[in-house]
């Protein structure tokens, strides 16, 4: 994906291109709540090309978790749509798969890694033959062949985390939502996952939306980082990240193209938080 | 990080069971000779010594009575037991799933569950007159409750994150039923089901207490009734035996049942 | 782009993870006015045999007639006297060996095997005993009571015993407490929230073999009541005593929760924070 290397590329969207992967156009929600309805998303638009691998950051409090859900078809949004390879999203798409932030709570604890993995694809329909190739093939990819028979709560966090990796790589998805995956995994441990799912959207030809707080994970891991403001959020701003594709924990964090879009994607958030304190004592609080 | 069941038997296993059993038996040994002193010491007829019980209850239950007594009785209670279960835990999840269903319900289910079951016997006399439809109903009528309650809070308390990533993969209908409601309330079925088993041993027994000719409350209270003293006790002590036998069972299914929930809470605490 | 005013999301997300759900309240209200009007009309529209089941409207007046008179107070009070009674006498005992048995490892191994075969023993199976031995005295009831909430309360205490924070029973050590100071600092606090679900199970187990007892070997009380009326044919009474044991079944829940929100109200910050 050869991409002009100079100043971030703050262009809203990509231009016309043909059938986006995952088309976001007007996302809007607003929560009921009682008596005081509260709005989360305001105005979202964005797209994912297929193939990409594109992360979301924003400061803590903003929409990500509301997008999700809405991206996940697991909430329907107020107005505006959501596409996934040009059908509309009414309810859980077949060919998406969600990794949640809460790893310990995600995994069915009475099922053992193996069933965990299969129970989606049982579901599925897969056959038999089928299912036990694909999750053999998936625990491989997280380096967990050995754990398959464990339950999840005898795995360590980071290892837990690996079997949702693994869950949502065997059901096959065309697109790969990540909410703050790693948010709950000590910090060696997550260098490790980061580079298991670059490797895992490499080989495989999923396109990944990757929700983070975490500004470094999100310029380390994504070929495009979108910056959501604060609620009610908007598009802040989106960066093209231009590193080389082969990326390394020591190297890329190294290379001072690595601290200038970190430098900028951070700065761009401060002045989104700094946005709501100067309206925080608006009349909507 | 498979030290899901029983810790490995360390070595020396043969001497270690051998402590195990003197343990388990020494106070009970030690207890039943104190009987045997007190009782052939005072010579009271009320507590007659061990061994006159023990040749009461070979008479009296290695023979056709155990047929004709205990085993009606022990079926009305199975009976009656499964049939709460069904009701209760069928119940508990259409309720525990519709959440304005179960706050239209919730005070009427609390005050009937309030209520102490035993009232339930003259009362379904009065509904079903005396035959085994009466004490099956009643051992139903009192053991529902429990299970129903902690059934509905079971369901109700399934972890939204789990909920979401059923509804992310597509699992839904029968398989989510049985592999996220049910797996996920068990723990809180289980605590009904155990509570819900002893009350069904008491409403057996007074079930038969009150109002029949058969069955082994009937004839203890006979028993008792005739001054047959040793006999009486080797009811009791057959009575005790169910209790026990079922309550170790209850365990063994238990254990089954919630293994994952065991190892789950030691994970989280660290142990 | 700038951002827009600001609006707790927080709150966004638990306000519309809840769905709108219409008060809870209300809704037990209507339930239970529901539940009312159906026990009205089943027997009245021939639904079921209103000599079985009277309609609400027999019921009451019935209720009302028996609790402007003595003997109905009576025997509320006999039973709630019985049961408290002898939730008080299981409850010293529990408390009383359980921490004793719990506090030391070698007695709650050797009595572990008999507690395990006592326990699950229906207390009912006593009720031949108890007729024996004081007929249809009070004590009998008391017997088949304290036997059945005396295991309920000990389980938990020692549940509770065993159940102290390492790490607080060694900082009560470094600081050299005395016995007393331990007992009364680190086992006391710590077993107490399960003293009280101990106290919470054995209330309800005490009501019920309160009754029970009455009922079946005619002590007095509600039971005893129960039973008359019942031999009787009066079938109105029947309903409204059993209504009345209901009512002390739920007050019996009402008060041990209360009392349990009241006594552990500093808990949670101790414990709940402990295991992670």
């Amino acid at each position: 994906m050869p991409e002009p290397a100079l100043p971030p590329d703050t262009s809203q969207g990509s231009g016309p291109m043909p059938e986006p992967m995952l088309d976001v156009v007007g996302l809007h929600k607003t929560y009921p709540g009682d008596g005081r309805p509260v709005e989360a998303v305001r105005d979202l638009t964005f797209r994912l090309e297929h193939g990409e691998f594109v992360c979301v950051v924003g400061p803590s409090g903003c929409g990500k978790t509301t997008l999700l859900k809405c991206l996940a078809g697991l909430m329907a949004p107020t107005s505006g749509r959501v596409e996934l390879a040009g059908r509309p999203v009414t309810g859980p798409p077949a060919d998406l798969a969600v990794v949640f932030q809460e790893y310990g709570r995600s995994l069915f604890p009475w099922l053992t890694v193996r069933a965990n993995v299969e129970l989606p694809l049982i579901e599925k329909g897969t056959g038999k033959a089928r299912r036990r190739e694909l999750v053999e093939e998936s625990l491989a990819a997280v380096g967990l062949s050995g754990s398959a028979d464990a339950h999840p709560w005898q795995l360590s966090g980071g290892m837990q985390q690996r079997v949702a990796i693994a869950r949502a790589v065997a059901y096959e998805p065309a697109v790969l939502l990540m909410d703050e995956p790693f948010a709950a995994v000590d910090a060696q441990t997550r260098g490790d996952l980061e580079d298991l799912v670059r490797d895992i959207w490499r080989r495989l030809d999923v396109t990944v939306l990757f929700v983070t707080h975490d500004i470094d994970e999100a310029v380390y891991l994504g070929q495009r980082v979108l910056v959501l403001s604060a609620a009610p959020t908007v598009l802040q701003e989106e960066v093209r990240v231009d590193l080389p594709e082969e990326r390394d924990q020591l190297d890329t964090r190294k290379d001072p193209r690595f601290a200038e879009l970190r430098a900028w994607a951070y700065a761009e958030i401060q002045r989104a938080k700094a946005d709501v304190h100067r309206s925080g004592a608006g009349p909507r609080e | 990080m498979t030290a899901a069941t029983a810790p490995a038997r360390g070595p020396g296993t043969a001497a270690h069971a051998a402590r195990r059993a003197f343990r388990a038996l020494a106070l009970p040994a030690v207890l039943i000779g104190v009987w045997w002193a007190v009782s052939s010491a005072s010579g009271s007829y009320l507590v007659p010594p061990p061994d006159v019980i023990a040749a009461a209850f070979a008479e009296l239950w290695f023979s056709e009575r155990f047929f004709a007594d205990a085993l009606p009785s022990i079926a009305r209670l199975l009976g009656g037991y499964a049939l709460a279960l069904a009701l209760g835990i069928g119940a508990g999840l259409a309720l525990g799933s519709a959440p304005r269903l179960r706050a239209l319900t919730e005070p009427v289910l609390e005050f009937l569950r309030a209520v102490p079951p035993p009232v339930l016997v003259p009362l379904l006399i009065l509904l079903a007159g005396v035959g085994n439809g009466m004490k099956v109903l009643v051992i139903v009528s009192g053991c529902v409750w429990p299970i129903l309650l902690n059934t509905i809070e079971g369901v109700r308390a399934v972890d939204p994150v789990l909920a979401d990533t059923c509804r992310a993969f597509g699992v839904r209908g029968t398989r989510r039923l049985r592999t996220l409601v049910l797996r996920s309330a068990s723990p809180q079925i289980m605590a009904g089901a155990r509570q819900a088993l002893s009350i069904a041993i008491i409403l057996m027994v007074i079930s038969e207490m009150f109002a029949s000719s058969s069955g082994l409350g009937f004839t203890v209270v006979q028993f008792q009734r005739s001054f047959a003293v040793p006999e009486m006790w080797a009811g009791i002590v057959l009575l005790g035996l169910i209790g026990v036998v079922l309550s170790l069972l209850f365990r063994r299914v238990e254990r089954r049942v919630l293994a994952w929930h065991t190892g789950l809470r030691a994970a989280t605490r660290g142990e | 782009m700038t951002a827009a005013p600001a609006a707790r999301t927080s709150d966004a997300r638990t306000s519309g993870a809840a769905p709108a759900a219409a008060h809870p309240a209300l809704l037990g209200t209507a339930g239970a006015l529901v539940f009312l009007a159906l026990w009205e009309a089943a027997p009245r529209t021939g639904l079921v045999d209103a000599r079985a089941l009277p309609p609400l409207s027999a019921v009451v007046p019935e209720l009302v007639d028996r609790a402007s008179g003595a003997a109905y107070w009576i025997a509320v009070g006999d039973t709630v006297a019985a049961a408290g009674l002898g939730l008080a006498i299981a409850l010293a005992a529990a408390l009383a060996l359980g921490f004793a048995v719990g506090s030391v490892p070698v007695l709650r191994a050797y009595t572990a095997s008999t507690v395990e075969f006592l326990r699950p023993i229906p207390s009912v199976a006593l009720i031949p005993v108890a007729v024996l031995l004081y007929a249809t005295d009070i004590r009998s009831t008391l017997l088949l009571v304290v036997y059945a909430s005396f295991w309920q309360i000990y389980i938990q205490v020692l549940y509770g015993v065993a159940d102290i924070d390492p790490v607080v029973e060694q900082t009560a050590r470094s600081f050299r407490f005395g016995r007393a100071a331990r007992v009364r600092h680190v086992i006391w606090p710590s077993a107490l929230p399960y003293v009280l679900t101990g106290v919470r199970l054995g209330a309800a187990v005490a009501l019920i073999l309160a009754v029970t007892a009455q009922l079946v070997i005619g002590s007095p009380g509600l039971g005893k009541q129960i039973q008359a009326a019942q031999a009787g044919g009066a079938v109105p009474a029947v309903y409204a005593l059993i209504l009345t044991t209901g009512a002390l079944g739920v007050l019996v829940n009402v008060g041990v929760r209360a009392l349990e929100r009241r006594v552990l109200r500093w808990h949670p910050a101790v414990r709940g924070e402990a295991p992670v």
